[in-house]
């Protein structure tokens, strides 16, 4: 696996930590460089609006600038970012929404949605057939259509590559609640993604 | 012997085998069922495509202007700070 190797250095990121907190503006701003896309994906995911995920940016980094003094050096940096991002972008949603309230445990279903419909092999290199900004599509499309719960759980799993545990800490989720949640989230979208990967002429198993 | 695993408990452990969790004696056990099963022989691989595809996802640079008014946001809370 190279998840390792991807990791960023965390001494260097608690030094870094501790010279933003001592008003050090210079360290601040390269954790603020290292995290900046990824929290905007992420919000951009979340809220599925770009001009909400812009803000949820900015309320992000300003908040933990702000709080930075109750950072532990328990958790990591990312995961406590992600927690108050996961936070600003729900109030967004919620916002968007006054009719009826919106949390991460919204529209969660007994399981009958494991069921797959679509069965059907898929070529050998899928994304083969697409061309980058073409994939990009197919793919963010995919991951918006899925209720928010689920949405959250598998951007912080399978795309930021989390592990269970820095998921479940950044959402404030029980680890079987984590794992139910990726599990049925990578279900439909495999059912989702059939549609475009799945072998030419090869309808065979497809049922509904 | 134990019991045949059905579709349904198949599915339910699918994400630990996909990241390599589960214990050996239920990944033998699902190992069976997906050699005898083609639905759930597919479901698997697919899936595992599935989670494959994203991983490789663009981790898309963020824009220019959005970076800009971010820095920009910051340096006003932090002069406010100062003072
Ligand atoms: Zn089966």
């Amino acid at each position: 696996m190279t998840v390792a190797s991807q990791q960023p250095d965390v001494s260097d990121e608690a030094a870094l930590v501790s010279q933003a907190r001592e008003g050090d503006a210079k360290a601040f701003a390269t954790l603020v460089r290292r995290y900046e896309a990824k929290i905007f994906r992420l919000a951009q995911h979340v809220t599925q609006n770009r001009e909400d995920a812009e803000d949820v940016l900015q309320e992000t980094f300003l908040k933990a600038y702000e709080h930075l003094d109750q950072f532990q050096g328990n958790s990591k940096f990312y995961t406590w970012l992600v927690r108050i991002a996961v936070n600003q972008a729900l109030m967004k949603l919620r916002k968007r929404k006054t009719d009826r309230s919106v949390s991460l445990d919204d529209t969660i279903d007994t399981g009958e949605d494991t069921v797959a419909r679509e069965i059907a092999s898929w070529d050998e290199n899928p994304e083969q057939r697409y061309s980058r900004e073409e994939m990009n599509q197919i793919l963010t499309a995919a991951i918006e259509s899925l209720a928010p719960p689920y949405r959250t759980v598998f951007v912080l799993r399978d795309v930021d590559e989390l592990s269970t545990e820095e998921t479940a800490e950044a959402l404030d989720l029980s680890i079987p609640a984590v794992k139910s949640r990726l599990l049925r989230a990578r279900l439909q979208l495999r059912d989702k993604l059939t549609r475009y990967f799945k072998r030419k002429g090869d309808d065979a198993f497809a049922y509904l | 012997m134990t019991p045949l695993l059905t579709c349904k408990q198949f599915l339910e452990e699918l994400s630990d085998y996909l990241d390599e969790n589960a214990d050996p004696e239920v990944r033998a056990r699902l190992e069976k069922h997906i050699s005898e099963c083609p639905n759930c022989f597919v479901i698997c691989d697919t899936t595992k495509k599935t989670i494959r595809v994203y991983k490789g996802m663009d981790p898309y640079p963020i824009p220019n202007d959005v970076e800009s008014r971010l820095m920009a946001a910051l340096e006003k809370k932090m002069a406010a700070k100062a003072h």
